[in-house]
């Protein structure tokens, strides 16, 4: 029993530190920030290729895939109320208010940030952080920094991207195949989402982008060295992000509303 | 504790070698002089001040002064051989293209990779990668050159190579190198003064003739490769006959 209680104890204290030393690495990444921002853009930029645009065909994909779901989910139910005109407003507030930042960052997270953990983690591994402190630079700085703004850049990007292909699949199922009407369609839309909505999606994205990049970036720097170490922080790259996002989207969401 | 009551001085400008067993704690000993780790008693001082209680900036002020050679290369990955070269001199230096693409052609010409500046690190063998590798660790022409273990996994055509480059860039540059290895007959040719480190301590020093002629049993064991000695093969483990008929689990 005792044994018990004081395992509890050693995990809690444990998980207490690792928070602790999850913000001070936030912080850290904060304050080198300005200077990679407004000195090396170059090396953001190249991150926010890596990170965004590699990205591009599986979001893309799965945003038309999702939007035509909706526009098909949206007449089947819809068309109960004779409200199957109202499909398009359906659909675009279900995608820029909730899937097209949270899928995008569940799928970020499989993509882009199982890749930078990787990364980091090999370059770990096979000593090329310690090289770079030898030769008196800053890993944190030089490594860490413009991977972290890379994924934050490019996530509300990608969620806006996913949502217009998205609102594109659900024209093309509503519209050309179950030919709900084309100007119902967008008129509705136009008139009933407003700029708060797109706000909120676009505040959501950049949550999820800080706290997508911020985990793979931390887990991939402090990952165990080696083959199964590397492989270990990938994994919890994945699940830590997804929970956080969902986590997340529903304190947000509870604001907003 | 890995080391206790260890006290060693290298010499400015000589090659100096820091040889042992496996698991003495040769690259621990390196690390603590470059800070990568921080000991947690005694000092380490490097040209008279002690590098563990600099300050980050102050740190990394020293260790533009280094230049140290990984095992592995440690070159980075995602860039050429030459941008792995010119690292440095973009991240500390505002020398234009025309100035870095001379000295970094300059520096791979020395090692013998000119013709391969535009090759990616994963296309280049073991022994090409330490000799980039080297090539980028004296492009700021450093003071102090740190190898380690420069010569495992080489045959024997790079291993000659990376000896002769070792020695002509000390000699040449008049610069202070230290080599952490355990290839006894290397070291012999390359090194002015070697420290043969041992349960936490230096167990004997000089040059590679005086530790080859030295009365410890330990050292001759080390420098003549003998099975038998100080140092036992076997890890320590219950008897052999007992443990093959599971008698030491009862």
């Amino acid at each position: 029993m005792i044994r018990i209680v004081r395992d509890i104890y050693d995990t809690c204290i444990e998980f207490v530190r690792t928070f602790g030393a999850f913000q001070l690495f936030f912080l850290r990444l904060l304050r080198h920030s300005p200077r990679m921002l407004f000195g090396r853009f170059d090396l953001v930029v190249k991150q926010v290729f890596n990170s965004g645009a590699l990205s591009l065909v599986i979001i893309m994909v799965s945003g038309l895939f999702v939007g035509g779901v909706l526009g098909l989910q949206g007449y089947s139910n819809l068309s109960r109320f004779n409200a199957e005109d109202a499909v398009g407003v359906f659909a675009a507030f279900g995608l820029v208010k909730e899937l097209g930042p949270v899928i995008t960052a569940l799928l970020f997270a499989g993509r882009a940030g199982t890749a930078l953990a990787s990364e980091i983690g090999l370059m770990k591994a096979t000593d090329q952080l310690s090289a770079m402190e030898m030769m008196a630079v800053n890993p944190v700085q030089r490594v860490l920094v413009p991977r972290f703004l890379g994924g934050v850049i490019a996530m509300p990007f990608l969620a806006a991207i996913f949502s217009m292909v998205g609102l594109l699949g659900t024209h093309l199922v509503a519209v050309e195949l179950l030919a709900v009407d084309v100007g119902a369609f967008w008129q509705q839309m136009q008139i009933t989402v407003d700029s708060k909505d797109i706000n909120e999606g676009i505040f959501k994205s950049l949550v999820f982008g800080v706290a997508a990049s911020l985990i793979a970036v931390w887990e991939g720097y402090n990952a165990i060295p080696t083959a199964e170490g590397v492989g270990r922080a990938t994994t919890r790259t994945v699940v830590i992000t997804a929970i956080a996002v969902l986590v997340f989207d529903f304190m947000i969401t509870a604001l907003m509303l | 504790m890995i080391f206790e009551g260890l006290n060693l001085i290298i010499r400015r400008g000589e090659i100096t070698a820091l040889m042992g067993p496996s698991g003495t704690g040769k690259t621990t000993l390196l690390r603590l002089i470059t800070r990568q780790l921080i000991p947690q008693h005694g000092r380490i001082l490097v040209d008279g001040v002690d590098i563990s209680t600099l300050s980050l900036s102050g740190l990394y002020l020293m260790r533009r002064r280094f230049g140290m050679l990984f095992q592995n290369g440690a070159l980075l990955t995602d860039i050429s051989v030459f941008e792995n070269v010119a690292f440095p001199l973009r991240e500390h230096t505002n020398l234009s293209n025309r100035l870095i693409r001379h000295v970094v052609l300059t520096k791979l010409h020395a090692v013998g990779l000119r013709g391969a500046a535009d090759m990616m690190p994963a296309e280049l063998s073991g022994g090409m990668a330490r000799r980039v590798a080297l090539a980028r660790a004296m492009v700021m022409d450093p003071e102090i050159l740190i190898y380690d273990e420069p010569f495992v996994g080489l045959d024997p055509i790079s291993m000659g190579v990376i000896v002769r480059l070792v020695r002509r860039m000390n000699d040449a540059l008049g610069i202070t190198s230290i080599i952490v290895s355990h290839d006894v007959a290397e070291i012999a040719t390359v090194a002015d003064c070697s420290f043969l480190i041992s349960d936490g301590k230096v167990a004997a020093s000089g040059s590679p003739e005086e530790l080859r002629d030295a009365p410890s049993d330990l050292v001759r064991q080390f420098m003549h490769g003998m099975a038998d000695g100080p140092v036992a093969f076997h890890y320590d483990a219950p008897g052999y006959e007992e443990q093959l008929l599971g008698r030491d689990s009862e």
